[in-house]
């Protein structure tokens, strides 16, 4: 069996409102191995945002353990946490949250402004690449706003690349975007896991999570259900099926 | 995260918003902009009054008549008639530390001339007095011991009072005034030498022998006042002590009796004005510093403001690695930058301020280097200390909130 980048063992998260305790998830055992591509599902409130900030290093768990590329989160602090984020982690959030009136390549680089041991001119090359990789090698100055939903979810998702992190965590990634457009940016994550990128996808519709290797289904604070995906989408032959329609979105 | 990514990150969020930023930097730019005009101009006014001052004689010292009570009130000098010709030659003869002595007196009427006529200043003094006030002669000669032992109907006139007594193309020498219904020749022309630091015309005058003006024209016997001139404007002090011991044994007063007299020194006129005009500087200097409050306030709203409406931007700043220390020196960056730049902009627009007014006002153009490093150390602090807060406030955002406000 591969190596487990993502180990979490009786997870457990409360959160204080007022004299009320609420239980978000209550006892969490679960791996994500190298290369792998997870779904995790369920419906609002049970639980899978919770997890989805403490695997992203963003939360701290109130129990349990949560072990990243073999380190053990649980003892780091604050600025550890957000090292942790800048070297292993790439986020992709379902707003895109690019940063306005700056352009492609700018956005890309973000991440690795905050790493002290790139330089520029490796910076910019980094950034370039990761761009080429999701296929906008000729958009790298435009602005967010000169590009559409689907071509500014793919530069989140170089920005995401650009840092090489051992996972990538996406949130929704697709709740933007119509069924084309969310079955390209689906090909070109299915792409990135064939060549070897393990991802952790958060999602509630069921047909987005079919594109995935494995389902994890939260409820009420545990997993529900885990089952590895039998009758998998390729989004490439999707989209080649989808009928010729007008096209609003290139 | 090195200081070069952070000084482009900051100056990057500042572009995006290059309006917003001018505003805000209007208000430090004005604050130090009036800062610096202020003092400049302060410094400049002040030169150039010491310059004046400095062309009536920095080393000139008079005496004037009269008793001074406790607490500074000055009583009825005009009527004492302290001083006398015996006092001059006393001086003349004891003090060591002037050089030259002259009494005067004056008295103010009509001076005519065929149908012209002009109200002025008649001043009888002695040969020395035009060395002392440093008054030159544009044309004739001074009167002689003869003339001033004899009481010499001769006069020595400045060009405000030819510009209005004589018609033009005449020239003045030889013709005759009529002053107090005395006709006295006119032997000399002064050199014209304009308004005096207090805005006087010192070229309003006549000069005329003290003993004519005393004898023909006042009919008294004491003087109303002694010029002197000290050997230099460090003796000023000496020669004002010396002078007072002379007097006092002059006029036998004992120990313990107060001065019936009062000599003061242009050195100590100098000073005075001077602390005026530093006092007025600081009052200006510190009304256009409140102005740089306010700017630095300004300064912090708008940070606020930015940090409010760049939640979205710093929770994904963070998210992406950007420590709390990375978030808050962003935001204090910006602060300064803004602060600094608007410091920068406004040093340059108060020192355009001043070098108009000095044209304007005809004063020497000053820059005030110590206002400048001063306001620019202020707008540093500035930028630093009303950036703190909203910088810290971003610093403590927590990332998950951050990342998903709307």
């Amino acid at each position: 069996m591969s190596k487990a980048i993502i180990k979490v063992s009786d997870l457990r998260k409360d959160y204080h409102v007022g004299e009320m305790t609420v239980h978000a998830l209550r006892g969490v055992d679960m791996e994500i191995h190298e290369g792998d591509f997870a779904a995790i599902m369920g419906a609002s409130g049970s639980g899978k945002s919770t997890m989805l900030n403490i695997l992203g290093c963003l939360d701290k768990p109130s129990y349990g353990e949560y072990q990243l590329d073999g380190v053990n989160m649980g003892t780091m602090n604050k600025n550890q946490l957000a090292g942790l984020r800048n070297n292993k982690l790439g986020f992709i959030f379902q707003s895109y949250n690019l940063l306005p009136r700056t352009t492609a390549l700018e956005n890309v680089e973000l991440p690795l402004f905050y790493n002290s041991k790139v330089k520029t001119k490796e910076r910019k090359e980094r950034a370039k690449h990761a761009l080429e990789q999701v296929g906008l090698a000729d958009r790298m100055d435009h602005m967010p706003n000169q590009l559409s939903g689907g071509q500014q979810q793919r530069v989140a998702i170089a920005r995401s690349l650009v840092n090489d992190p051992v996972v990538i965590l996406a949130d929704e990634a697709t709740g933007n975007l119509d069924t084309r457009t969310s079955y390209e940016i689906m090909e070109l994550f299915q792409r990135l896991n064939d060549n070897g990128k393990t991802i952790v996808f958060v999602t509630h519709e069921p047909d987005i999570a079919r594109f995935m290797k494995r389902n994890i289904v939260f409820r009420d604070g545990r997993i529900q259900k885990e089952s590895l995906v039998t009758d998998r989408f390729n989004a490439t032959q999707l989209i080649e099926a989808l009928p010729v329609e007008e096209d609003y979105e290139s | 995260m090195n200081y070069i990514n952070l000084t482009k990150i900051a100056t990057t969020a500042l572009k995006r918003n290059k309006f917003r930023a001018i505003l805000t930097m209007l208000g430090i730019i004005i604050g130090v902009g009036s800062v610096i005009a202020m003092l400049s101009i302060g410094e400049s006014s002040k030169q150039s009054i010491r310059e004046e001052m400095s062309d009536m004689g920095t080393n000139m010292i008079f005496v004037m008549p009269g008793q001074q009570r406790r607490g500074g009130v000055m009583m009825g000098n005009s009527n004492t008639k302290t001083l006398t010709l015996n006092d001059i030659e006393a001086l003349r003869k004891e003090a060591k530390n002037i050089t030259e002595v002259s009494p005067q007196v004056s008295t103010s009427g009509q001076a005519v001339n065929g149908n012209n006529n002009w109200p002025t200043t008649i001043y009888g003094v002695d040969i020395p007095y035009l060395d002392i006030r440093k008054y030159e002669l544009e044309d004739g000669r001074v009167f002689t011991e003869k003339e001033i032992k004899s009481l010499a109907k001769v006069c020595i006139v400045g060009q405000t009072v030819i510009e209005n007594v004589f018609n033009e193309n005449v020239d003045p020498i030889g013709q005759t005034i009529r002053f107090g219904g005395i006709p006295l020749k006119v032997i000399g022309v002064l050199k014209e030498k304009g308004e005096n630091g207090m805005g006087m015309d010192q070229d309003d005058m006549i000069i005329a022998p003290y003993t004519s003006v005393q004898r023909r024209m006042l009919a008294i016997t004491h003087i109303q006042s002694i010029y002197a001139s000290a050997i230099s404007e460090e003796q000023s002090d000496a020669a004002i002590e010396e002078i007072e011991t002379i007097l006092r044994q002059q006029h036998k007063l004992k120990e313990g009796d107060e001065d019936d007299f009062q000599v003061r020194s242009q050195a100590e006129m100098v000073e005075m004005v001077s602390s005026v005009t530093d006092m007025l500087t600081l009052l200006l200097g510190a009304v256009a510093g409140i102005s740089l409050l306010v700017g630095g306030i300004g300064i912090m709203n708008i940070m606020f403001v930015s940090v409010t409406e760049r939640t979205k931007e710093i929770g994904l700043r963070m998210s992406v690695g950007g420590r709390g220390f990375d978030i808050m020196m962003q935001f204090l960056f910006e602060a300064v930058m803004l602060s600094i730049l608007g410091g920068i902009i406004g040093i340059i627009f108060g020192t355009a301020l001043s070098y108009l007014a000095s044209f304007a006002l005809n004063m020497p153009f000053v820059v005030d280097t110590q206002a400048v490093g001063l306001s620019f150390l202020v707008c540093s602090v500035i930028g630093i200390f009303f950036g703190w807060y909203p910088a810290r406030k971003a610093a403590n955002l927590d990332p998950i909130d951050a990342v998903r406000h709307e």
